[in-house]
């Protein structure tokens, strides 16, 4: 099918800024699905809020555009009545690891079979800028007018640890890479993340003078290194990008499934 | 009478039977004092018929679940009490303009902040009304006796399809823990709304926000046939962010009108001896018994009292309240919070000033002691 059969067109224009990452990530997320061939009908997409979190509305599935930070629970709902169906959760960097850090982890902790894509662009956009759990010590924002003295959250190390069986990353810049590594989210049976570094230059970019999209998207061509690559042995400060995790292990679902069984001959 | 069918059990027990009567087949919860028996019975009645059972990290995830199940065709339930109603708050609201079906229980506790988790209170009355934020139509029902706490929550999820809304069951810790005798009706004996669907078929056109001529949306299974867009800001009739004061304005209304314009169809109520009643109780869950007992009591003397005992509380059924208050000439409200239903009863009536308070809020259920104490300080009579 053409890009546009996956698309609501009514939904058009979409609101991000120009140069913003998330359409090269709703691009890679059409391609994904496409090579996959999966029918529209049998993808739920649930979101929060944010600027990442309308990707949901411009996509022709099922999609449920819930509140600030509770995607994942609400997709634990649907993905535990129908376990059939695939769900995709987009989120934002604030949405999946401030308000929706707990959901997180409680997700992947249960590995639920659901892909989590969390798009980091490390800043609050919709509301103007305001520093996220990802901004990094030192970054500027509406809210850190004297640097930043959070520490940021390693989404790839924080995802491994509460549990998640697929964990990777990838950046906007990487187009040819992204709908493969979502592709293989998609079709593992687990919880997946997918981090995608994602450029905001309207407000980040511009805090941190970081210059416009192609200079952003430059920058994570230069800070990112293939896992294990010699570039990241000798320079650590890289940040490494691919599949980090891929491992079978008992899926939510199928557990519950064999409550029912258990439950229904009475044991 | 089938004998299987009587059971001696405590009202957090009565409601799951009655919710696995209504049809209920996933609920998600978070243990709290004083309704977690509901999530424990619940843990092994909904797998045995195939349903599905979820303890989430939080309340707050609790709620988005169970919209979640809803949304793809499941009767769906929650329980909690005070502290985790208010972490409910917000998802509640998106149930209300997403318009989706679901029950949340509410064992009321004593309040506020964590309060006084065993000990029974009645004071979460407006936050089931008020609680989320922003103008909004809300129903919530309560019961004084386990009978009833099997119908009302048949009620509620019925009233949750009918209505395509949340319902609040605003049970308190008395009822949910108290054990009496509860007789389950054969199936049929109570109706059981199901769920409206849509008869629009695969390729023509659904749109899940146009209500019919009736003000009923019919409702499309998420992963079904019909793909559309389900959000928490005012939208269309496509489901459909939509900012346009036109489409703001009529969504608004509609989710308002369709429950306040039904405040009649919607209200339960029971009542006792208010025919002649000169005194009117006006009552609900655990406080109702103390006030029938005092109203029983007392008509043995002679003294024309009366109950006015209701069980939906939201929308407040102020046109019945006027109605069977229009003789009394004093009506006194038993309830164990500051006057939440008072206030409510007073706007209600013709003469506000012959509306009194006769509560407790110290933990303890308002005795019919309490209550004549209280009716002699009414009556210039001292203690």
């Amino acid at each position: 099918m053409a890009t546009k059969d996956y698309i609501r067109e009514r939904f058009f224009p979409h609101m991000w800024c120009p140069g913003c990452g998330h359409g090269i990530v709703l691009n890679g997320l059409i391609r994904a699905v496409e090579q996959l061939g999966i029918d529209k009908s049998n993808i739920v997409m649930v979101s929060g809020i944010g600027c990442s979190s309308r990707i949901s509305g411009y996509l022709d599935f099922h999609t449920l555009h819930t509140v600030h930070g509770r995607a994942l629970a609400f997709a634990t709902g649907i993905k535990m009545s129908r376990p059939e169906l695939n769900v995709i959760v987009p989120m934002g960097d604030g949405d999946a690891l401030a308000i929706g850090g707990n959901h997180f982890i409680h997700a992947a902790r249960r590995n639920i079979d659901m892909t989590a894509i969390i798009m980091n662009n490390r800043i609050y956009g919709m509301t103007g800028g305001q520093y996220s759990p990802l901004s990094g010590y030192g970054t500027l924002a509406t809210t850190a007018p004297y640097t930043n003295i959070d520490h940021s959250f390693d989404i790839v190390e924080l995802a491994k640890a509460a549990g998640a069986t697929f964990v990777a990353r990838t950046t906007t810049y990487h187009a040819q890479q992204l709908p493969d590594i979502i592709k293989e989210a998609i079709t593992h049976k687990g919880f997946s993340v997918v981090e995608i570094l994602s450029q905001c230059p309207t407000y980040f970019g511009r805090k941190n003078k970081e210059g416009g999209a192609v200079e952003m998207m430059e920058r994570m061509k230069d800070n990112t290194t293939p896992i294990g690559s010699k570039a990241k042995q000798e320079n650590q400060s890289l940040i490494e990008r691919g599949i980090f995790i891929k491992k079978d292990m008992p899926e939510y679902c199928s557990e519950y499934g064999k409550i029912i069984e258990r439950a229904m001959k009475g044991k | 009478m089938n004998e299987k069918n009587i059971k001696f059990i405590q009202g957090n027990e009565v409601c799951v039977e009655a919710a696995l009567y209504a049809g209920l087949n996933f609920f998600a919860g978070y243990p709290i004092t004083p309704s977690t028996e509901i999530a424990e019975h619940l843990s092994v009645r909904l797998p045995q018929i195939g349903g599905r059972f979820l303890q989430m990290e939080d309340e707050i995830a609790s709620i988005c679940a169970i919209i979640g199940a809803s949304l793809t065709g499941n009767k769906v339930m929650t329980a909690t009490s005070g502290p985790g109603f208010s972490l409910m708050q917000e998802a509640l609201g998106y149930a209300v303009m997403a318009e989706i079906p679901c029950v949340i229980v509410n064992v009321q506790r004593g309040g506020p902040s964590t309060g006084n988790p065993t000990h029974v209170s009645q004071g979460d009355v407006n936050q089931a009304r008020w609680g989320t934020h922003g103008d909004h139509a809300i129903i919530a029902l309560t019961a004084s006796n386990h009978q009833d706490v099997f119908s009302v929550t048949v009620d509620a999820f019925n009233l949750a399809e009918t209505y395509r809304t949340p319902v609040i069951l605003l049970f308190d810790e008395i009822i949910g823990h108290m054990r009496e005798r509860l007789v389950i009706p054969e199936k049929g004996e109570l109706p059981v709304v199901e769920r409206l669907r849509t008869s629009v078929k695969r390729g023509v056109d659904y749109h899940p926000y146009l209500p019919r001529e009736d003000g009923r949306l019919p409702m499309s299974d998420f992963g079904g046939i019909h793909r559309y867009n389900v959000t928490g800001l005012f939208h269309d009739m496509w489901g459909f962010p939509s900012s346009d004061p036109a489409v703001v304005h009529g969504l608004l209304r509609h989710l308002v009108d369709k429950i306040m314009n039904n405040e009649n169809a919607i209200a339960r109520y029971k009542e006792y001896f208010l025919e002649d009643a000169r005194t009117v109780f006006v009552s609900y869950g655990s406080s109702a018994r103390s006030a029938l007992h005092v109203v029983k009591n007392r008509r043995a003397r002679g003294e024309s009292l009366g109950l006015l005992e209701l069980q939906t509380l939201w929308p407040f059924p102020a046109q019945i309240v006027r109605e069977k208050c229009a003789k009394a000439t004093s009506i006194i409200v038993v309830e164990m919070n500051m006057g939440q239903v008072l206030q409510q009863v007073k706007m209600a009536v013709d003469k506000p000033e012959n509306v009194y308070l006769a509560n407790s809020i110290d933990g303890a259920l308002i005795t019919p002691t309490d209550i004549r104490n209280i009716m002699r300080l009414i009556r210039g009579m001292g203690v």
